[in-house]
């Protein structure tokens, strides 16, 4: 999967929940108070059943999860998806 | 020996005899372990039972529908242990999980504290560095069957936030204060749970250090809710047990209660919520084997329901029994009293509402134009 493909799949999640033109890639979406805390969960649970992956504890910070730049970032660290 | 004949025999008669006496024989949740119980959420990979969530949440339903201090025992236990298979390293599953699976270990959960309840990321238990161990000192107030647990799920706070440790009860500085006399859940007896400068381990840290809210508090919840759902289900089914087999034995006006069109009303009413709490905890149960993310807020509306629920039926009970609902012969008043119980516990069922109206709001709101 591409990048690309993957912004594309976290942003039609979080559309889901905050209206896809109230947010940028590089939004802090719990920051910015658009979703809560139980989105946390929500966004683990999300990540590692669409892109076949499981998280360790060091991944596990608000800001890797942060932003959809944020997880697009973490799932090329965890070689999920290429770098482009 | 199936789950249902182990009820039928072990426990059904004995509940009563446990909530007077406010314990639950430890020997029980061994007996239970050997069913298959104690293990039924933990992965076949993790040396668990690995079953499919609808068929634990049958179980919980079963043991639910005799004991509801039971299940909370086993709520408790599913939260603690949920929470080391999930997020624990390596090393520290190897410790616990074989033991929590066999009964050989019950785990117990202590986030609330006399001065923090729903706001529980605000807990005041200090983690203070101590070279390999963390020094933890603080107080825990309303945990669940303390002097039975042997190894507690403990949050407080280090300098990074909110983490989650392990500590076994018989560790030096904690001490256990039993609370008597509470509404419900009596036979698992809640306790304040004080630790003096106890030193545990780092390596018993479970999750991220900092993060032990967001995922790991919030994450064993979700699982505590979905016990109760299953369990507040069963005690609505205990509810209709007890008032049609009363209903149908009862004569008043020369004929058995049943008959009354009033009676029957309440019935009805039981009945429907039996089937819809049960239809709620299912469609939870299935997202939950599908992992999906909708299966959080799906569990949170069938904790919601099947405890207000149970509220409504175990007052229908209750009525239906007349005097006897309110004297010691029996068991609808204790349905009564741990129905109540359900709506406070796990997340209030204020802090339920919130959980569903936010996400009503996000996902039933028609999308705005650009
Ligand atoms: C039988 C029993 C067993 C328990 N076992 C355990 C256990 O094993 N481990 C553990 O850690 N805890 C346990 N608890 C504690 C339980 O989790 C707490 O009671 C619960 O989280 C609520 O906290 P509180 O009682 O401090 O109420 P509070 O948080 O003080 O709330 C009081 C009331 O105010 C409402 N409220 C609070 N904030 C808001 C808001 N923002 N909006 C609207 N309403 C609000 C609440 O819904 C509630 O009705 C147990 C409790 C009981 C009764």
């Amino acid at each position: 999967m591409t990048q690309i493909e993957a912004r594309t799949k976290i942003r039609a999640f979080l559309g889901k929940f905050i209206p896809e033109q109230d947010f940028a890639d590089g939004d802090e979406i719990f920051a910015l108070g658009l979703v809560n805390s139980l989105m946390a969960m929500q966004l683990v649970l999300f990540l590692e059943k669409d892109f076949a992956v499981k998280f360790a504890n060091q991944d596990l910070t608000l800001k890797n999860f942060g932003s959809v730049d944020a997880m697009t970032d973490l799932l090329v660290r965890r070689g999920v998806i290429g770098a482009d | 020996m199936t789950l249902q004949d182990y009820l039928g025999v072990s426990v059904a008669p004995c509940a009563e005899a446990w909530d007077r006496e406010e314990r639950v024989p430890r020997r029980v949740l061994t007996e239970l372990a050997g069913l298959g119980v104690l293990g039924a959420h933990i992965s076949a990979a993790q040396g668990g039972r690995g079953r499919p969530a609808t068929e634990w949440g049958e179980m919980l339903e079963a043991v639910g529908a005799e004991s509801m201090s039971l299940l909370s025992i086993l709520t408790v236990h599913a939260m603690c242990s949920f929470a080391v298979a999930r997020w624990g390293d390596a090393a520290t599953q190897e410790e616990y999980l074989a033991d929590f699976v066999s009964g050989r270990k019950i785990g117990g959960f202590a986030l609330t504290e006399p001065a923090v309840g729903s706001d529980a990321k605000a807990v005041a238990t200090r983690f203070v560095d101590a070279g390999e161990n963390w020094s933890v000192s603080g107080c825990k107030k309303w945990i669940s069957a303390a002097e039975l647990v042997d190894v507690f799920l403990v949050f407080g706070q280090t300098e990074d936030g909110p983490t989650a440790l392990l500590v076994p009860r018989l560790t030096r500085g904690l001490s256990v204060v039993p609370i008597s006399g509470s509404l419900g859940f009596r036979a698992a007896r809640t306790c304040e749970v004080k630790f003096d400068h106890v030193l545990v381990p780092k390596r018993w840290t479970i999750g991220p250090q900092g993060q032990g809210f967001g995922w790991v508090a919030s994450s064993a919840l979700d699982v505590g809710r979905f016990c109760i759902a299953c369990g507040s289900t069963g005690l609505i089914r205990a509810c209709i047990r007890a008032s049609s087999a009363y209903a149908r034995d009862r004569r008043q006006f020369g004929v058995p209660l049943g008959e009354h069109q009033l009676i029957q009303a309440m019935l009805a009413e039981m009945t429907t919520d039996y089937k819809a709490a049960r239809a709620l905890w299912r469609a939870a149960a299935k997202e939950r084997e599908d992992l999906q993310p909708g299966s959080i807020v799906e569990t949170t509306t069938a904790k919601y329901f099947a405890s207000t629920a149970s509220s409504r039926a175990s007052n229908h009970a209750v009525q239906i029994h007349g005097a006897n609902g309110c004297g010691p012969d029996f068991p609808v008043q204790r349905y009564f009293r741990d129905a109540r119980v359900t709506e406070i516990i796990e997340g209030s069922n204020q802090m339920q509402q919130l959980m569903i109206a936010r996400d009503a709001l996000a996902a039933f709101a028609p999308k705005r134009g650009k």
